[in-house]
């Protein structure tokens, strides 16, 4: 096939795509590394915030971390089926990880809403602030992922660019491990 | 599937064994639970240092390793590119820079010449606030009206 695909190339010594995904990822670092540092030195300044921070629910943010290392999980092992060649594996693999994605935002709506029902909104104070930019944002790089990873899934399917469905499978991961900062941060430290 | 086996994977690193990836999870999930466990047994132990210590190692500690392990055993980050590991360790200097740069004019409310003065009113209006809805309604600081005070 001649068809100028990213994993054709490797001017750097690895395949562009992957390339291309390091490069986001590293974008993303200074994103959510920034974020969390300004919640961080905040925190720390503002001893008043433990009682808001007492209102997040702790096993609602260690039910998501489950389902997000389970998706990682399904994600790790399409990818490691694309390896093999067996696109139709890989793409039920990655619907399951979708799933794990969706759970992880109707388990986030549900959270939310009781949260807004109770009066914490984005404007209640600099805490909620945080929370729902820090939590949001993640929300937002959890659609993304499902969206990318739909697309992979189906070329997958047909057999189509399997090397795709390691460069989703590194996103993913990263929206895991972002989460993995996330919960500690915002459920546990009371 | 031809170029992603011909010129997708340069390191040519092993496709692992499924049972490899399922132990790294299971470690993950007994990983977290400590990470749970840690913070619900801290306020228990009778002694301020230390349960700060048990929170700081059981919950940040932790999730320390836990990213460790994903980024080694899922992304692969290991078998990478050297000059990938340097890129992402570049990104991660930016932040800790940032963070040194600002944390002490927001970690601090006073210094030798300076005063922040509305930090400082926040922190006692947020402190009063909760003190009075901790005592009022145990537990559930933050279901009353007087909770919402406190940012700055």
């Amino acid at each position: 096939m001649d068809r100028p695909l990213a994993n054709l190339r490797s001017a750097a010594g690895l395949p562009t795509g992957r390339l291309a995904i390091w490069w986001v990822l590293g974008s993303e670092i200074v994103i959510f590394g920034g974020l969390l540092a300004a919640y961080v030195m905040h925190r720390i300044g503002h001893p008043e915030w433990q009682y808001q921070a007492a209102v997040t629910n702790m096993w609602i943010g260690a039910f998501n971390t489950f389902v997000l290392l389970s998706s990682s999980l399904s994600a790790v092992l399409a990818h490691r089926e694309a390896e093999l060649g067996n696109g139709k594996k890989a793409a039920r693999l990655l619907g399951l990880t979708i799933a794990g994605g969706g759970v992880f935002l109707c388990v986030k709506a549900v959270e939310w809403t009781m949260e807004i029902k109770h009066g914490f909104t984005i404007t209640s104070n600099t805490f909620w602030s945080f929370y729902y930019t820090a939590a949001g944002l993640h929300a937002l790089h959890v659609i993304a992922g499902m969206a990318c990873m739909a697309v992979v899934a189906v070329a997958a399917a047909k057999g189509r660019d399997l090397h795709r469905v390691e460069l989703v499978g590194i996103y993913w991961h990263f929206v895991d491990v972002v989460w993995i900062f996330l919960f500690p941060l915002l459920y546990i430290a009371k | 599937m031809s170029e992603h086996a011909e010129h997708g994977h340069e390191e040519h690193h092993e496709v692992h064994p499924v049972k490899h990836y399922t132990k790294i999870y299971w470690v993950l999930l007994a990983l977290l639970i400590v990470s749970i466990a840690g913070p619900e047994i801290a306020p228990h132990v009778g002694h301020e240092h230390l349960a700060r210590a048990i929170v700081l190692i059981t919950a940040f500690g932790i999730a320390v390793v836990k990213a460790f392990m994903v980024c080694k055993n899922f992304m692969h980050l290991n078998v990478q590119r050297r000059y990938v590991l340097y890129m992402l360790g570049m990104m991660l200097a930016f932040v800790i820079m940032f963070f040194s740069a600002v944390a002490p004019d927001v970690m601090k409310h006073e210094g030798q010449n300076w005063s922040n003065e509305s930090a400082k009113a926040a922190v006692e209006r947020g402190m009063a606030a909760g003190e009075v809805v901790h005592h009022e309604g145990g537990h559930d600081a933050g279901h009353g009206e007087t909770s919402h005070e406190g940012g700055h």
